[in-house]
């Protein structure tokens, strides 16, 4: 009977619940998109990190972030590759330049050389063209999320980066900057070219160890090598670009932020509509304790409530969230759902409900039983 | 018909024989109430003392003010007496928690209020179940058992009309139902006849009357309405928070039909 008793008090106003779900549904659709745009922002952080097939990474002292990085001396990378128990050093360029269009105009973009024979970070989700297709003259990978700002339509269109003419040879799906700055893949020569570095220069060699080295060791033995550089394992880079990006630049406190916000305004709309219903069914709690009810048992009725609030709420609140993040999916700024992130913002909303039937019980441990004989 | 024992008495657990001791399922002694505090403190009940038997209707008469559903709320496990010791079913009162004294009135007490206070949300038989499911009674059981409750009082018409679909003595005798239902050893009635037209009045009375049959029932009802005295077994008044007299019926409990041919005789001499 508690149920019952929780649903037709529930159900029994239905303005007061439409405007409970619809707390419940603003605080479920603020916060999965504050923390879809939070794992959308990290995803696209470490993607190029996370891509990349090594184990260590050389790399000037002080970097922060895998786009901001500054060269190193090409030497630096046969220091890594003559300390034992390295298999492979991979040269990596990454810079930011000017892409000019085609139609006019100019957008910045971040360079990326890399020879797909190295197998260290090649494009992926190649959906048109191949990643061979780079070996070709003036060939260049773009993602398509990026085609109307760089100012090309399809395959085989071209523009100019530095003096140099570029053609896309290729587009992937899916492969976005945080900054909102495209990526161009292209060869590690014709990336030298299109950002004017020297021959004897790189901006990363990603290790890769023999079978069997110990990482660390290897790590110092090469920080023993290069001493002007900085050796990062992918963790250790990738919690480092995280850190940069959304915690020193204050973009994911602003998301975390925003989230908890969303959690606080929906646990005070439904802490108040749960407050009013039970302030208004108030005589029939009293009649329940009359009628020798023990807490436990209204306690449930309350909770019961709370939890059908919060499951019809969260209910609505995803699939309105589904639908946003369908609509950000091939946006520069795509909002990730996970069942991890579904599951979270469950228990979320579960406690947020049962959080604001606090104030609903301590109402109702307040009554007075003889208030049935008064009415 | 109604035999005054003209006694004044506070107590009023006079003269009880041996047998009538052991029919007592509630009892209370010297009970005092007071409310409010510092210079607003009203002193409600001034050492109140009466025993209720089963098998016995008992109405608690007097104005208002008097006290009267203060001493119900007492009697219910619902307010503690300031001075004065409660027992009901043999379970004295003295020292229990809220959550205990909770306990006391689920297992032995069955309210009936004057608003009825039924829950608007739910079925007749629905309001019935909730009473027992407190219990820990449910499914099919509960079922049965409510049902049951609702045949006895004349609902079986009913069981699935929200409160709203019924009349004020059909939700009446759901509540008299409901208390029923968890087969109490005390059953406490505020005013029931008091939103009632007299028809209804009378009806929900005489299923109080009957309730009172069982043996191992106790019932009391507090009011103020002089047509329920002839279904009482005894009738005590209390005044300015003093049981001030009690009157015992010694000719028996008339029955609805009974009073209705008395009242025709009466009215065509």
């Amino acid at each position: 009977m508690t149920f019952t008793l929780a649903f037709r008090n529930l159900f029994h106003d239905r303005v007061r619940l439409t405007v409970t779900l619809v707390g419940i549904l603003f605080s479920i659709v603020l916060v999965a998109i504050q923390l879809g745009l939070y794992l959308g922002a990290r995803s696209m952080i470490i993607s190029m990190i996370d891509r990349a097939h090594g184990d260590l990474w050389v790399m000037a002292y002080g970097t922060k972030n895998f786009e901001e990085a500054q060269p190193i001396n090409a030497r630096d990378r046969y220091a890594a590759l003559s300390t034992p128990g390295v298999a492979d050093a991979v040269p990596i360029i990454a810079s930011f330049t000017d892409w000019r269009k085609p139609t006019g105009g100019s957008t910045l973009v971040v360079v990326i050389g890399t020879d797909n024979e190295d197998g260290g970070l090649a494009p992926w989700n190649v959906v048109a063209g191949d990643v061979t297709g780079l070996g070709a003259r003036d060939a260049v990978i773009i993602d398509k999320t990026y085609l109307d700002e760089l100012g090309v339509k399809n395959i085989g269109d071209t523009a100019e980066v530095g003096a140099s003419r570029v053609r896309v040879s290729g587009l992937t799906d899916g492969i976005r900057s945080f900054t909102v700055t495209p990526y161009v893949f292209t060869t590690i020569s014709r990336a030298r070219t299109l950002i004017d570095m020297p021959a004897d220069k790189i901006t990363y060699a990603l290790v890769r160890l023999q079978p069997g080295a110990d990482i660390e060791s290897v790590r110092s033995a090469i920080q023993a090598r290069v001493p002007d550089g900085e050796v990062l394992t992918t963790a250790e880079f990738r919690t480092r670009s995280l850190n940069h990006w959304l915690f020193a630049t204050g973009a994911g406190v602003a998301l975390i932020g925003g989230a908890i916000l969303g959690l606080l305004v929906g646990t005070v709309i439904v802490a108040q509509t749960l407050y009013s219903s039970t302030k208004d069914h108030l005589n029939e709690f009293a009649t329940l304790r009359a009628l020798g009810s023990s807490s436990g048992y209204i306690h449930r009725v309350i909770l019961t409530q709370a939890a059908l609030s919060a499951v019809l709420g969260y209910a609505l609140g995803m699939s309105i969230a589904m639908v946003v993040v369908y609509l950000s999916e091939h946006t520069a700024l795509p909002i990730m759902m996970t069942p991890g992130l579904a599951a979270l913002l469950l228990a979320l909303t579960v406690g947020m409900c049962a959080i604001s039937a606090l104030s609903a019980i301590g109402k109702v441990m307040r009554i007075d039983p003889a208030m049935v004989f008064n009415r | 018909m109604i035999a005054e024992t003209a006694s004044l008495a506070a107590d009023a657990r006079l003269s009880l024989s041996g047998e009538e001791h052991a029919n007592i399922v509630l009892e209370a002694q010297h009970i005092t109430k007071e409310l409010g505090r510092g210079a607003g403190k009203v002193r409600a009940l001034k050492g109140v003392s009466l025993s209720l038997r089963a098998g016995e209707l008992t109405l608690l008469m007097g104005p208002s003010g008097s006290g009267k559903t203060t001493l119900l709320s007492i009697l219910g496990c619902i307010l503690t007496p300031s001075e004065g010791t409660l027992s009901v079913a043999g379970h004295s009162t003295a020292g229990l928690t809220p959550e205990q004294l909770a306990n006391l009135r689920r297992e032995h007490i069955g309210f009936i209020f004057q608003s009825y206070n039924l829950f608007p949300t739910l079925t007749a038989e629905e309001n019935v179940r909730v009473a027992l499911d407190v219990r820990g009674k449910r499914g099919s059981e509960a079922v049965v058992a409510a049902q049951r409750a609702l045949h006895r009082v004349g609902l079986r018409h009913k069981l699935k009309s929200y409160p709203a679909n019924m009349s004020g003595g059909e939700q009446q005798r759901v509540a008299v139902a409901r208390a029923l239902a968890g087969s109490p050893s005390v059953m406490l009635a505020d005013e029931p006849t008091a939103a009632l037209d007299s028809e209804n009045g009378l009806a929900v009375m005489q299923l109080l009357s009957e309730i009172a049959k069982d043996k191992s029932r106790a019932v009391l009802a507090v009011t103020h309405d002089p047509r329920t005295v002839p279904f009482a077994n005894r009738v005590l008044r209390i005044e300015d928070g003093v049981i001030v007299g009690e009157e015992r019926r010694t000719e028996g409990v008339e029955t609805i039909h009974e009073l209705a041919r008395n009242r025709k005789r009466k009215a065509n001499a």
